[in-house]
């Protein structure tokens, strides 16, 4: 019988080491798919036991902590932000029963600590040994609170956004999306579908959850003349001192497009102008022209110099920053044949932006044509308060010749000081801006946008502000004023007389 | 004068291991402790010295009764034991209780089998007719209207007084017995293979089949249908019983799955675990993703091994309760004891624990061969091949290698049927090798 036995002892063990095979399947090749499952509470419940890193603006202040709660022998880290509010959308939240969103979900490898930086997985694996608690790096944002708050009073009751940077470094001093949200509310249901409403300060745009700064895609109006006129300076058909006969309207396909269009400057002729008159008075026939020559092709070439048709690589998911562009049913439309280039020069037509996007438009004319790698962090510190990555400035782009940057820098300025931006004006600083009011299709309701920088001599400041739907009210009238405060606040002191 | 080799009395060499099974034991405890209250507390040590203490008087038994069998027997399956009894206790520390209160119900059992049979065990083959009468009743005792209770559609258990009894567990031990006793005498005549002695085979195969209709339990009837095949195959080295048995209990399962809803529903789970689309879930009568209804336990199963990676989470430091405290397995204990070890443990302390079921089946089977009559090789190659093929069937499941089946993890999972059942099957082996060892 020995014979047998032994065959029967062999079976036995090949169906115990076929156990064996079958558990190191499941705990090493399908342990990551069923990690990614979304009915794997496990997973979620895992992340709550890590003590997730704070959020802090560039001042210390505190934007995301945790309350520890216990439950059922173990130590959970809900989340809780002090500030309530406070660039809701671009700090996001992660919560148990909604996920993660803005920074909170971007940033969740560094705030859990899971992020492939070999000082990191070091640390995790000393609390792992130790069974302590794993905790997670610290984020300090550029973020300054003061002028974020500016922004966001300002913008209070309406529908719109700011972004803010430092044009020379990238560093993004402001991001602001009214309505917000309290992220403490997300949680519960009945906090979620109130944040989930149509803002009734604008009936029929998107929710508060929405991130209006990388999200919200208005028509640029006036400021696109920006884009325009480098189209047509780095060209070198043009100077700023070519001269133009403003008829007070342009002839497109046999068509009048008429001057009115454009509500700021006024309906009638200027006559005999050059470029900077023409940017300076935002004259719609003037670009109209220069786009027609152009053609499509060029000025959205240069647009693409800028940024436009790609998504600015800023520290927010990337699901949710829109690439600004010529759109046709939802979706970037690439055939220049299909677009009109007399009203794409003065940013109407088909196209939408960001204001992030305008913003580095602003940020590419101050700091001479390159545009910099907006970023939202400053560093990232360890639980100890060591730092493990300080941020540096990278270049990402380079939009236009530093000749074309300062000769439109010189036609900002003058906007400011005599022409359709005279309300950003503060005393002791040159502002240099560019207003947009752009048509958004309904009667005398339009998108009101401002974009900036100052000082011009020496920028450390850039942005763009866009008030949406806005009731008669124009870019020089609505934002300009807004986009003066956000400046004054972060101007230094020295600067502001 | 040959050269004399250094040899260990067997008995003091199991002392030893079961030392170290002592001090492991109140490690996994205390980091248990650790890792829940962040303390270590004498009460974790109490425990550990409780449950050495036990094995301890199962050792003085052995010492007593039969000092010359395997030494390792005992150790490891304390170790498994002790490694049950510490996820069971970190689990629910009401049930670790439970459990401890049944290892004394074995182990006195244990005691009561040695001193009872040390002197010679074979005087069961002449009750060998008792066994399999006894076997088939204990089998059907689940059935009997009052009686019997039906847990999760099988109905496979029985209530005496406060105690609920699964009389399978014992059942299984009683057919091996009957088994060995019955080839031992009927293996030259089987082994011509003439149909006419195919009788039994087809009377058991029929059995079988009952059980698995009657009780709705693909997994009792697979062991007991493979215990049957294998001790025939011991008996008769005819493989092509053995052919011929699978095949019969292919069609067997065919019908099943034809006829009977519960057996299909569990191939359908093992098959498709995942659906994207709602299907139809009886429990509610909604429509349902199958991870969210029928497929439930298995796939959060899955999910729970998955977690533990190649270290695992510690002991102590798997996630078994939402963040609201909800068991996020249910049966975690007794059917999924072995997806809470896997996160915990991780793969090392998965695959560490099944290679130590590995060793106890390689000494079982040592000692079949050791032993010197047919009704010893046969009961040891039984009781041994039992105890692999059954947590083969029950973990195989949970790994989805097989469909999922409600057996117990022997030694390891919670269940007090189980815990004694097996002591019996530990002194079974004991008293074989003690025999084996002695004439030698």
């Amino acid at each position: 019988m020995n014979r047998q036995i032994s065959h029967l002892a062999i079976v036995a063990l090949l169906l115990l080491a076929a156990l064996i095979v079958a558990t190191t399947y499941w705990q090493s090749w399908a342990a990551p798919g069923l990690a990614a499952k979304q009915d794997n509470a496990i997973q979620r419940v895992a992340q709550f036991r890590i003590k997730r890193g704070k959020i802090l603006a560039s001042n210390g202040m505190v934007l995301a902590t945790n309350r520890a709660v216990k439950s059922g022998g173990q130590t959970l880290y809900l989340r809780r932000y002090p500030s309530n509010g406070l660039a809701s959308q671009t700090i996001g939240y992660s919560t148990q029963g909604r996920s993660r969103a803005g920074i909170e979900e971007e940033e969740n490898g560094y705030l859990t600590a899971t992020d492939a930086n070999l000082g990191t997985i070091w640390n995790k694996l000393l609390d792992t040994a130790k069974g302590t608690t794993i905790t997670g790096n610290n984020l300090v944002l550029n973020l300054k609170v003061n002028a974020q708050k500016i922004a966001e009073n300002d913008l209070k009751g309406k529908c719109g956004a700011a972004v803010v940077l430092n044009p020379k470094t990238g560093q993004v001093y402001v991001m602001a999306s009214e309505p917000g949200y309290n992220p403490n509310d997300i949680e519960s249901n009945k906090g979620y579908a109130q944040i989930l409403k149509s803002p009734s300060a604008c009936p029929g745009s998107s929710s508060a959850l929405y991130n209006r700064a990388i999200q919200g895609l208005y028509p640029p109006g006036s400021t696109f003349k920006t884009v325009t006129a480098a189209a047509a300076l780095d060209d070198g058909v043009y100077t700023p001192n070519s001269m133009f006969d403003d008829k007070g309207y342009c002839t497109e396909y046999g068509k009048e497009v008429s001057n009115a269009l454009n509500p700021e400057g006024s309906a009638e002729a200027y006559g005999e102008v050059n470029m900077i008159q023409a940017y300076e008075h935002s004259i719609n026939a003037v670009f109209c022209d220069i786009g027609m020559k152009l053609g499509a092709k060029k000025v959205i070439d240069k647009a693409k110099d800028f940024g436009f048709y790609s998504q600015p690589p800023i520290e927010l998911p990337s699901s949710t920053i829109a690439p600004s562009g010529e759109y046709l049913n939802h979706k970037l439309l690439n055939n220049t044949g299909l677009m009109d280039p007399g009203r794409l020069a003065f940013g109407q037509d088909k196209l939408i932006t960001t204001p992030l996007q305008m913003a580095l438009v602003a940020a590419a004319v101050a700091n001479k044509g390159t545009i910099m790698v907006p970023h939202l962090i400053k560093k990232v510190t360890s639980p100890s308060g060591g730092t493990i990555v300080n941020i540096k400035p990278k270049v990402w782009k380079h939009a236009m010749k530093p000749s074309t940057a300062a000769a439109l820098n010189t036609m900002m300025q003058a906007v400011v000081t005599g022409g359709t931006g005279t309300s950003a004006q503060i005393p002791g600083v040159k502002v240099a801006g560019k207003t947009g009011t752009a048509e958004t299709g309904v009667g005398r309701i339009y998108d009101a946008w401002f974009i900036f920088f100052a000082p011009a001599d020496n920028p450390v400041v850039a942005g763009a502000v866009v008030v949406e739907h806005s009731d008669n009210g124009f870019g020089g009238s609505v934002s300009a004023p807004i986009a003066k405060q956000l400046m004054q606040a972060i101007l230094p002191p020295a600067s502001k007389h | 004068m040959g050269a004399r080799t250094l040899t260990i009395n067997p008995r003091n060499r199991e002392l030893f291991y079961l030392a170290a099974v002592g001090v492991l034991t109140g490690l996994g405890f205390a980091s248990v402790y650790i890792a829940r209250q962040s303390l270590v507390s004498w009460g974790s040590l109490g425990y550990a010295l409780f449950f050495f203490a036990l094995y301890l008087v199962a050792h003085l038994v052995a010492r007593f009764t039969v000092p010359e069998s395997d030494p390792y027997l005992l150790p490891m399956a304390g170790l498994l034991t002790a490694v049950g009894v510490t996820e069971i206790y970190r689990l629910g520390p009401s049930d670790a209780f439970k459990q401890g209160l049944w290892i004394v119900i074995g182990v006195a059992l244990f005691a009561v089998a040695l001193f009872g049979l040390a002197r010679d065990y074979r005087v069961l083959e002449n009750y060998k007719y008792l066994f399999g009468i006894g076997a088939i009743a204990l089998l059907f005792l689940p059935q009997l209207p009052g009686l019997g209770e039906s847990v999760n559609g099988a109905r496979l258990w029985v209530h005496v007084g406060a105690f609920q009894v699964q009389p399978g567990e014992f059942s299984k031990i009683f057919l091996i017995v009957f088994l060995a006793g019955y080839l031992r005498e009927k293996r030259e005549v089987l082994a011509q293979g003439r149909l006419k002695d195919m009788g039994p085979l087809l009377v058991i195969w029929g059995g079988c089949m009952l059980v698995l209709v009657s009780s709705n339990d693909l997994g009792s009837a697979l062991l007991y249908y493979g215990i049957f095949l294998s001790m025939l195959y011991v008996a008769t080295a005819r493989l092509s019983f053995v052919v011929v048995g699978i095949a019969l209990f292919i069609a067997g399962g065919a019908g099943a799955y034809e006829k009977i809803p519960h057996v299909r529903e569990r191939v359908v789970i093992w098959l498709h675990p995942w659906t994207t689309t709602k299907v139809y879930c009886a429990q509610t009568g909604t429509m349902a993703l199958r991870q969210d209804c029928d497929s439930y336990q298995l796939v959060k199963s899955l999910y729970s091994i998955a977690n533990g990676g190649f270290g695992g989470a510690g002991l102590g430091k798997g996630t078994f309760t939402t963040t609201s405290g909800h068991q996020l397995i249910p049966e975690i204990n007794s059917d999924f004891i072995y997806s809470a070890l896997a996160q915990e443990l991780g793969l090392i302390g998965a695959a560490a624990l099944l290679l130590v079921m590995m060793l106890f089946v390689a000494r079982g089977m040592k000692i079949a061969l050791q032993a010197d009559d047919g009704f010893s090789k046969l009961l040891a190659a039984g009781l041994t091949f039992g105890f692999a093929l059954q947590t083969f069937i029950i973990v195989g499941g949970v790994l989805r290698l097989i469909p999922l089946t409600g057996i117990t993890f022997p030694f390891v999972a919670y269940g007090g049927s189980s815990v004694v059942a097996n002591f019996l099957l530990l002194a079974g082996l004991l008293l074989v090798s003690n025999r084996a060892n002695v004439r030698e």
